[in-house]
């Protein structure tokens, strides 16, 4: 067997019994992205040399009896979190050739427990896209592609695709990744995987680069819902450096996949049946239904009425966060600095902007700058949050009949990279099922469930309670045993 | 009798409003744990919070709202259980998160009041509107360089204490007495060293004028006044501007002015039609600020004795309502007085330290910070008068021989010898050797010119070299002179 086709749990026990070392597994990693990243794209900086000296120092420790929980497993982390030394971009050219001196807490966390990290993983530029067509370091592709159509390069999904296309393809074993409007879930979904946005509040911000603060939240990527749960055990926790991080237990996630759903009352939101939903999907929701049911678990019809207005209201409030997020930016203590001759501060300003931040993120700035604006921030803003209210309040009146809510991931599979490029509004519907949890601060994850007619990955979506991340792994590992998917992307490490 | 300015068209009333900027006395910032001390090298007390690094989150800083809460309380205002923190979005260069971080819609101080004395003895009631948190900016220096500007962000992200009042002033005076007053009770309170000349208090002036009777007319900011006697100056200034305009038939136009503290007018910054459109939004890094009612009892129960509290217990102890006033002015001054009337006489403490104390200080350019004489010295000194060691006319000269020496009383009378003779045998000596060798004027006294008692008395005095007691002096001559 090919090391990086391990699973992160299987890794686990390998270097647990001494099958293999931190530093093999981790040369396998660095040997398949020397093989495939050129292609892909998938990593913005590789952090080789780093890496094998975090894996040897892990042998070390392991040797001396200090293994962590994560010991000497290689992973990718997103370009969005601060690692300290290593160039941090947020796909974005306006960083210029930022070196934090500073470790984001969540990336910490993971080297608290071991982990080794190959490098940083490419993503949309700030976060915001869901094709990973906006970073300023190229597209990241997919690794997957049409059965009949092999030919088309498609979209690894975004803003985390990077980190998805690195875990489909056997360059990571798993991967850090953040998700504001369904940036985890939409990925994972298009390649394969598995990925979770935990509550807001689970895993620290501090050290991320912010898209919007009020949505943001980091969660992992992998290729089973048990290593996703491993990896988000390690990355959760409170922390006092932000003031929205939640003070409350983390608890064994990976013990809890394996509860069953036995008893466990399903909402089934009559909403998210989309007026020309692709029949697929249609049939794949049905066929996780019938999963659950078959399991033991009860489907209940519930309504999530102001589904409808999540959409818009996601793109109110995150361009109005983002506007405001992304002020900082500005050419005067780091980063990209352009200016002419005679420039004065604010030519500076519009130069250093104008040059540094890609069309995607300057529509957000202008849109988020326009619904703050004196005369239109009732209109919009205060009414987004309003409606937003009123999302959270949906989910809450469900909570009452069920305990977990199963929907589809995605509305489509991947799409070509030259798809949808152009029309903004057609892209912003990828999130259609993923913002409401985004809205309303829940947990939710994407489980790879069947493939479509072209042989693409489709997902299912599972959202919980907030803070019960537990309950929604045992539905998610259900919905993943019973899918058995084992179909694999064309390129692979082990291809 | 109120304030008016005279005009070509008739007698105009003012009306001021002031908004005061007061930095926090903290250890460190309202967001961030770097320091705040100030006078440190640039760019030395900043965190990368405080400088905008990207993923840098704000952490509020408990302190901070504490000094908040005790301010509001001591303006007597209604202290607001939950609060909220906006952003105010703005490009600067010295504002390094392209926003301040600031109280906009809900503040955590609701209205309030403070009473102020004025010069004819009588007060008036001043409202406070509110009172909010928020970060200071950095600062940008332009004068560094012949072509950049240099930034220093040791204050960025400072806290500051937002104190808005009503437009409840009427005359230079008032704006004058309200902020003396605000700064007497922050700095009793200890929430914010009331320090203009190094920032830590700043007020922007709203001015406006009307005929009697009227309603507001428009008013105009003048920004950024850092001493309370500029504040009276700007006043003045403004309001015989806006009369100018209103009475040539112009419109006064609300607009931000600065005050040229050198040609003693005020200058236009920006027009209302410039003002920036902060797009103030909740501040998404920040959950609301929620405090228990039971901490701001704990703060208030904690309280140090405020000025209005304090005059009232010194004119209890018999101080005249002036002295009262004047010794509470400055917190400082209230502690030294303290010291020296602690179990002596207060009216005497009172008088030596409005007295000489206070000239002195003048005379040596000291402050009471710093005195010329510290407040224990000054009190042995009034121990060594009540117990007829020294006479007043000793205790000047052994005053004055303190702050030359910065010994102590005691120690400079055993040194020079200065403690008084009250041994009558001795001044009944020097008595008939005086008046021995002065017989002519004896005579002249016994024939009737009794005005020469005083010469007979300085005589023995200077004879004695001051030390005599005064009036074992006169007892003994008036007995030697029959």
């Amino acid at each position: 067997m090919h090391p990086t086709d391990f699973t992160l749990r299987g890794a686990i026990d390998a270097l647990n019994e001494g099958i293999i070392s931190s530093v093999e597994l981790t040369q396998a990693h660095l040997d398949a992205i020397g093989k495939l990243n050129p292609r892909l794209n998938a990593y913005i900086t590789v952090t080789g040399e780093q890496a094998l000296a975090q894996a040897k120092a892990s042998d070390k420790r392991r040797a001396e009896g200090g293994a962590g929980p994560l010991e000497g497993v290689p992973l990718a982390i997103k370009d969005l979190f601060c690692t300290a030394g290593t160039r941090t971009t947020a796909g974005s050219k306006i960083l210029g050739n930022f070196v934090p001196p500073y470790e984001s807490t969540v990336s910490g966390n993971l080297l608290r427990d071991g982990a080794v990290f190959l490098g940083k993983a490419n993503l949309d530029e700030f976060a915001m896209g869901s094709s990973n067509g906006t970073s300023a370091f190229g597209p990241v592709e997919n690794p997957w592609s049409r059965r009949n159509d092999p030919d088309t390069r498609l979209v690894p999904g975004g803003s985390s695709g990077g980190s998805a296309a690195a875990v489909a393809a056997r360059l990571a074993l798993g991967a850090t990744a953040t998700d504001t409007g369904g940036s985890i879930r939409q990925p994972a979904a298009f390649c394969g995987i598995a990925g979770i946005k935990p509550t807001y509040g689970r895993c620290s911000r501090f050290g991320v680069v912010a898209f919007a603060s009020s949505l943001d939240q980091a969660g992992p990527v992998a290729r089973t819902v048990e290593d996703c749960a491993i990896l988000l055990k390690s990355m959760s926790g409170f922390d006092p450096k932000d003031s929205t991080s939640a003070d409350v237990p983390v608890p064994d996630f990976a013990a809890a996949c394996a509860r069953g759903v036995k008893g466990l009352r399903i909402g089934i939101p009559k909403e998210y049946r989309l007026d020309g939903m692709p029949a697929e999907i249609s049939a794949l929701w049905q066929q996780g239904m019938d999963w659950l049911r078959a399991q033991g678990a009860e489907l209940v019809d519930i309504s999530l009425p102001h589904t409808k207005h999540a959409l818009p209201t996601y793109y109110v409030v995150a361009p109005a966060e983002a506007s405001s997020n992304l002020a900082r930016y500005d050419g005067v203590r780091y980063g990209l600095r352009q200016t002419a001759a005679d420039s004065d501060l604010r030519d500076l300003y519009e130069r250093t902007r104008a040059a540094g931040f890609g069309d995607e993120v300057k529509r957000r700035i202008m849109i988020g700058t326009y619904v703050l604006s004196a005369g239109y921030y009732d209109a919009y803003y205060l009414k987004a949050q309003k409606v937003r209210a009123l999302i959270r309040r949906d989910f809450d009146e469900a909570w009452t009949k069920c305990d977990a809510i199963l929907t589809p991931a995605t509305p489509s599979a991947a799409f070509g990279m030259d798809e949808k490029q152009d029309d903004p509004v057609a892209m912003y519907l990828n999130d259609v099922f993923t913002v409401t949890a985004n809205l309303a601060g829940l947990p939710g994850l994407a489980v790879p469930a069947g493939l479509s007619a072209e042989g693409l990955p489709l997902g299912l979506q599972v959202l919980g309670r907030a803070f019960d991340e537990e309950t929604v792994f045992a539905v998610g590992t259900a919905l993943e045993h019973a899918a058995n998917f084992t179909a694999l992307p064309g390129l692979r490490a082990s291809a | 009798m109120s304030y008016t300015l005279e005009g070509s068209t008739g007698t105009w009333e003012i009306v001021v409003g002031l908004e005061v900027h007061a930095q926090v006395t903290s250890q460190s910032k309202l967001f961030s744990g770097a320091a705040t001390a100030f006078g440190a090298e640039p760019n030395s007390q900043v965190s990368f919070v405080d400088a905008g690094f990207p993923g840098m989150l704000p952490v509020i800083n408990r302190e901070c709202v504490a000094q908040a809460v005790r301010t509001g309380l001591g303006l007597n205002a209604q202290v607001n259980l939950w609060s909220r923190f906006d952003r105010k979005n703005y490009f600067y260069a010295d504002l390094p998160q392209g926003y301040q971080i600031s109280q906009f819609a809900h503040p955590i101080i609701g209205t309030g009041e403070i009473e102020v004395t004025l010069s004819d003895g009588t007060t008036k009631t001043i409202g406070i509107t509110r009172l909010h948190l928020e970060q200071d900016a950095g600062k940008s220096l332009h004068d560094q360089h012949a072509t950049k500007s240099y930034i220093d962000l040791n204050r960025s992200g400072v806290a500051l204490m937002e104190i808005v009042s009503e437009p409840d002033m009427r005359s230079p005076e008032e704006a004058g007495a309200y902020l003396t007053k605000l700064r007497q009770i922050v700095q009793y309170l200890g929430t914010c060293d009331g320090n203009m000349d190094e920032g830590s208090m700043r007020a922007d002036v709203n001015v406006s004028v009307r005929k009697a009777g009227e309603g507001f007319r428009t008013r105009c900011e003048v920004k950024n006044v850092n001493s309370i006697r500029f504040v009276m100056q700007a006043v003045e200034a403004e309001a015989k501007r806006q009369i100018e305009v209103w009475e040539s038939g112009g419109e006064v136009h609300q607009e931000t002015r600065l005050f040229d503290t050198a040609r003693g007018i005020t200058r236009s910054m920006r027009s209302k039609e410039d003002a920036h459109d902060y797009r103030y939004f909740p501040d998404p890094d920040l959950p609301p600020l929620v405090i228990e009612q039971a901490w701001v009892d704990e703060l208030k129960a904690a309280l140090p004795e405020l000025p209005d509290a304090r005059r009232a217990r010194y004119t209890a102890m018999g101080l005249t309502p002036y002295d009262a006033h004047v010794l509470t002015l400055e917190k400082e001054t209230a502690a030294y007085f303290e010291v020296v009337a602690k179990a002596r006489d207060a009216k005497l403490a009172a008088n030596w330290v409005t007295g000489d104390l206070f000239a002195a200080i003048n005379r040596t350019k000291t402050s009471i910070a710093e005195p010329p004489v510290p407040a224990e010295h000054l009190g042995e000194l009034l121990d060594l008068l009540a117990d007829k060691t020294l006479s007043g006319t000793l205790a000047k000269a052994v005053f004055e021989a303190m702050i030359e020496t910065g010994k102590a009383p005691g120690v400079i009378v055993e040194e020079r010898g200065m403690r008084q003779v009250m041994d009558t045998g001795a001044i009944d000596a020097m008595v008939a050797e005086v008046l021995g060798k002065n017989a002519d004027k004896v005579a002249q006294y016994k024939g009737g010119a009794e005005k020469l008692f005083g010469f007979f008395v300085g005589q023995v005095m200077k004879a004695m070299q001051g030390k005599g007691n005064p009036a074992l002096v006169n007892e003994a001559l008036k007995k030697a002179l029959g």
